[in-house]
C-alpha cells in the first residue's frame, strides 16, 4: 500500500530526528556530580562498606 | 565472580552516563529532576550490581533500573507538578540558534508534549536503537503494546510537527543536511 510506504518514511523520519536528539544530549557533559559518586561508592567498595548492604 | 571476559560492569558505569541522563531527560523533562535520577540510579546500580548479569545489555539494565525509579519517584510525589515549560524554555533558549539547531528544538519540544508511555517507547526504540523486545521487557509490558505507542507517538510527533503522513516529509532541508553532518562528524 502506498499509503503505508509514505507513513513510514515520515516514522523513519521521526526516529531519525529521535536519534539525533538524543545523540546531542548524550554529549552534552556529564555533572561531576556523577563521577565523584561513581568515586565515592568505589571508595566505599574497598574499605568494606556497603557489601552486604544489599536490598532484597 | 564475574566471568574473565566482562569487565567489571562498575567500571563500565561512566560510559553510560550520557545515555542516563538522557533518557532521564526524556522522562523528567526537567534538568534538576533528571540529575536527580541518574544519581538514584547510579546508586541502586552500585547496590544491585551483583544481580547484572556479565555478557547482558548494561544499558538496559541501567535503563530498568532507571525507569523504574522514576515512576516510583513519580507516584511518591503525584502532587508536585515539575516547572515542565519554564525548565525547558530555559534550557532550549540556550541553545545556539542555527538552523538546524531551531528545528530540533521544535522536535524536541513537540516531544515533550508526548504522553510519558510514547516518550517513553519512542526514546527506547527509536532515540537509543533498543528493539522492540527489549524495551518490552525493560518496560514490563508485551511487545505489542510498545510497538503501537511507539507508532502512536510517532504518528503524534509527525501531527506536532505538522508533517502530514501522506505528503513528503520534510523537517526542513537546511535542518537535515546540517544536523546529519554534525551528528555524523560526532559518531566518530
Amino acid at each position: 500500500m502506498s499509503d503505508d510506504k509514505k507513513t513510514s518514511s515520515v516514522m523513519r523520519q521521526i526516529d531519525e530526528n529521535l536519534r539525533r536528539v538524543y545523540m546531542e544530549e548524550q554529549q552534552d557533559d556529564v555533572p561531576d556530580r556523577f563521577k565523584s559518586l561513581l568515586d565515592r561508592l568505589k571508595a566505599q567498595e574497598k574499605t568494606g562498606h556497603g557489601k552486604g548492604d544489599q536490598n532484597g | 565472580m564475574a566471568d574473565q571476559t566482562h569487565r567489571d560492569p562498575r567500571e563500565e558505569l561512566v560510559e553510560h552516563l550520557g545515555a542516563l541522563r538522557a533518557f532521564a531527560m526524556s522522562l523528567t523533562r526537567n534538568s534538576a529532576a533528571a540529575d536527580d535520577l541518574v544519581q538514584d540510579t547510579i546508586e541502586k546500580a552500585w547496590k544491585n550490581m551483583d544481580k547484572f548479569q556479565p555478557g547482558t545489555n548494561l544499558r538496559a539494565w541501567l535503563f530498568t533500573i532507571q525507569r523504574n525509579a522514576f515512576y516510583s519517584i513519580r507516584r511518591k510525589a503525584k502532587r508536585e507538578v515539575a516547572d515542565v515549560d519554564g525548565a525547558m524554555a530555559a534550557s532550549l533558549s540556550e541553545r545556539p540558534a542555527h538552523d538546524g539547531r531551531l528545528a530540533m528544538n521544535d522536535f524536541r519540544k513537540a516531544f515533550e508534549q508526548l504522553p510519558d508511555e510514547q516518550r517513553e517507547a519512542l526514546m527506547l526504540v527509536g532515540a537509543s536503537g533498543f528493539a522492540y523486545e527489549e524495551a518490552a521487557e525493560m518496560c514490563g509490558v508485551a511487545v505489542g503494546t510498545i510497538k503501537s505507542r511507539a507508532n502512536r507517538g510517532r504518528r503524534r510527533l509527525a501531527e506536532l510537527m505538522g508533517l502530514d503522513p501522506n505528503e513528503d516529509p520534510v523537517i526542513g532541508d537546511t535542518t537535515n543536511d546540517s544536523v546529519m553532518s554534525a551528528s555524523q562528524s560526532r559518531q566518530g
